[in-house]
């Protein structure tokens, strides 16, 4: 099946009470695919079209303080219109998911493939000091699994993850195998696993708000420290990555999501060439996997962060290599897609250097 | 006749305030209709015996601490988006009883959008609208509601419509549209109109849990800080200038 739709069978395979989105291209079979299958009438999942994206992560926010298992998905123009909503879900410490299958931009743009939105996921987005779990797959398997993956994170940590996808991975269709239905919790097994959600106040606990306001900097002050401390512990915990060909190689491309693909094959050809090319596939974007690319940093020649738009992620590369040896970036914009060959060219232009 | 020390026995007791009001003191000016309208929810819910399954979410603007006063579980919404949150919480938990709580900037500006949209869609809630016409929290600012002519901080020299478009009369718009099945005007400063209003807003939660759609519940309010009037002068104010714009009664009633 689709990327799109994995999301969708995903999503009440898992066992979420509901979804809330608006149509936006290239990620709609996510709603549509929802429609469809009629969760409402299987497992009582609530899927809903709102009025905006705005209104969705909205909702998004009211079902996660109610202690719900929910999701939005949007492409990249309906993600930056819930940036107020997800930072507001941030500050109030919520769980819930995310999707944004990435399209190329800046603006409407184009519906094309792109990867442009990883500074917006990673470092914030909205307003405040906040950080997002972000998964990003590379596979339709990996849609699947990173819906399950994500609302687990998301409820380990109260904290919004999200699926950064991109048009390729949202369109493509492959074998994927669905997780065995799972069922929603009761509202018994909320009240006991999320004590902090508005599920009525009964005389055996205090009233519940959920809210991102503290008008007292003081207080306010402790919050963030307290929000800075969970991200810490995020980083130390909750790092993935995938490497490949990296043991003997003399130069790394660093590649998520769509791109990693196409790197692998680029590895492929470099290595048919002679060039000693590895492949690191960073899952999770953040927290990013700063600690193993620092040791390769000792080992390598240099880093290619090869993305889907002006060089974003290279930027973390760069961080986490200090200067240590040579980081490039190679890139397509506004939804072109770069060829494996083009890879083996850039590499061997800007590294390389023959 | 009766001593002081008999009044103050339980039995004499002829009125006290909902338990569901707790002693925080509130924020809200003095003559402000909040408070009036805070404790009538609190008695309606009570006399329903919902406290256990009642949720509010509240708006950004003056009644952002709503929260501190009723002892319910609450949601803060973002500015304009209680509707949308409150869609949710009612959506995913059909048992309970939920409401908004909105002032004129948050309904029926910024929020317009998810105001219209949840009673399109015949939520189950109730949306409590308070109307004084003008930004109170952000310190008097001109309102979506702001009369013709009236002065605040943003229009000093009185709203100019050629300038500014006219007060949206939003309850109008919401009665109009076959999700809302209650639309209703009422106001608090007189003791009668208490009465009214606490048997609107009876009907509009009881709307609710009926799934009869979205019961919306407009209190046309003062705001003496921010129309620099005494409590006295504003009910009289509002009485003269905001009733003849916003005449008292249902819109719908279905």
């Amino acid at each position: 099946m689709k990327g799109n739709e994995a999301i969708a069978h995903a999503a009440v395979r898992y066992g979420l009470d509901g979804y809330f989105g608006y149509p936006i291209t290239p990620q709609s079979e996510i709603l549509e695919t929802l429609t469809e299958l009629r969760p409402w009438e299987t497992t009582g999942m609530v899927v809903l079209q709102a009025e905006s994206e705005v209104a969705a992560i909205n909702m998004v926010y009211g079902g996660a303080g109610a202690g719900k298992k929910v999701m939005t998905s949007s492409s990249s123009p309906g993600v930056s219109l819930k940036q107020e909503g997800i930072s507001y879900i941030a500050g109030a410490e919520l769980p819930c998911l995310i999707v944004n299958v990435m399209r190329g931009g800046p603006g409407l743009g184009t519906i094309q493939p792109s990867q442009a939105d990883y500074f917006q996921t990673t470092k914030g987005g909205g307003h405040g000091d906040y950080r997002l779990i972000a998964l990003a797959p590379s596979s339709v398997q990996e849609m699947v699994d990173f819906v399950g993956l994500g609302l687990d994170l998301a409820f380990k940590y109260n904290n919004p993850a999200i699926i950064l996808a991109d048009g390729v991975i949202g369109q493509m269709m492959e074998k994927v195998v669905l997780p065995k239905q799972q069922t929603r919790r009761t509202e018994e097994e909320i009240r006991k696993h999320s004590p902090w959600a508005v599920t009525g106040k009964r005389g055996d606990r205090k009233r519940n708000v959920i809210t991102s306001l503290e008008l007292d900097p003081e207080r306010m002050e402790q919050n963030n420290i307290r929000f800075q401390a969970k991200y810490r512990t995020i980083e130390e915990n909750e790092v993935r990555y995938e490497e490949l060909y990296c043991e003997d190689a003399e130069y790394i491309a660093v590649a998520f999501g769509s791109s990693a693909r196409i790197c692998l094959k680029a590895v492929e050809i470099a290595r048919e060439q002679g060039i000693k090319l590895g492949l690191l596939r960073p899952i999770t974007l953040w927290p990013f996997p700063t600690k193993i690319i620092k040791a390769y940093a000792e080992k390598v020649k240099g880093f290619l962060s090869v993305e889907l738009n002006a060089g974003q992620m290279v930027e973390d590369i760069r961080l986490s290599v200090n200067g240590r040896t040579a980081v490039e970036h190679y890139g397509r914009m506004g939804g072109i897609v770069f060829s494996p060959e083009e890879i083996v060219e850039a590499l061997k232009e800007k590294l390389i250097k023959e | 006749m009766i001593t002081a020390e008999e009044i103050i026995k339980p039995e004499n007791l002829v009125y006290t305030k909902p338990k569901l009001m707790n002693d925080n003191h509130m924020h809200y000016c003095p003559g402000c209709s909040h408070g009036v309208v805070h404790k009538l929810v609190a008695e309606v819910v009570e006399e329903m015996g919902m406290e256990e399954k009642t949720i509010g979410v509240s708006p950004v603007g003056c009644a952002v601490f709503a929260y501190n006063y009723i002892d319910i579980d609450w949601l803060e919404a973002a500015h304009g988006r209680a509707p949308a949150v409150a869609t949710a919480v009612k959506r995913l938990s059909p048992d309970k009883m939920v409401f908004t709580y909105q002032g004129d900037g948050d309904l029926a500006a910024i929020g317009t959008a998810e105001t219209i949209h949840a009673c399109n869609r015949g939520e189950n809630i109730v949306i409590i609208f308070i109307n004084n016409a003008i930004y109170g929290m952000t310190g008097g600012q001109m309102a979506p509601t702001t009369l013709e002519g009236m002065k605040t901080s943003t229009c000093p020299f009185g709203r100019d419509v050629a300038l500014n478009g006219y007060p949206l009369k939003i309850s109008n718009m919401i009665a109009q549209l076959d999700g809302a099945c209650y639309v209703t005007r009422q106001s608090v400063q007189t003791s009668p109109a208490i009465k009214k209003a606490k048997k609107a807003l009876r009907q509009a939660f009881e709307n609710s849990m009926a799934g009869k759609g979205t019961s919306l519940v407009e209190f046309v309010s003062t705001c003496s800080s921010g129309w620099k009037m005494t409590p006295v002068q504003s009910n009289k104010w509002m009485e003269e200038n905001m009733f003849p714009f916003y005449p008292l009664g249902d819109l719908k009633n279905e």
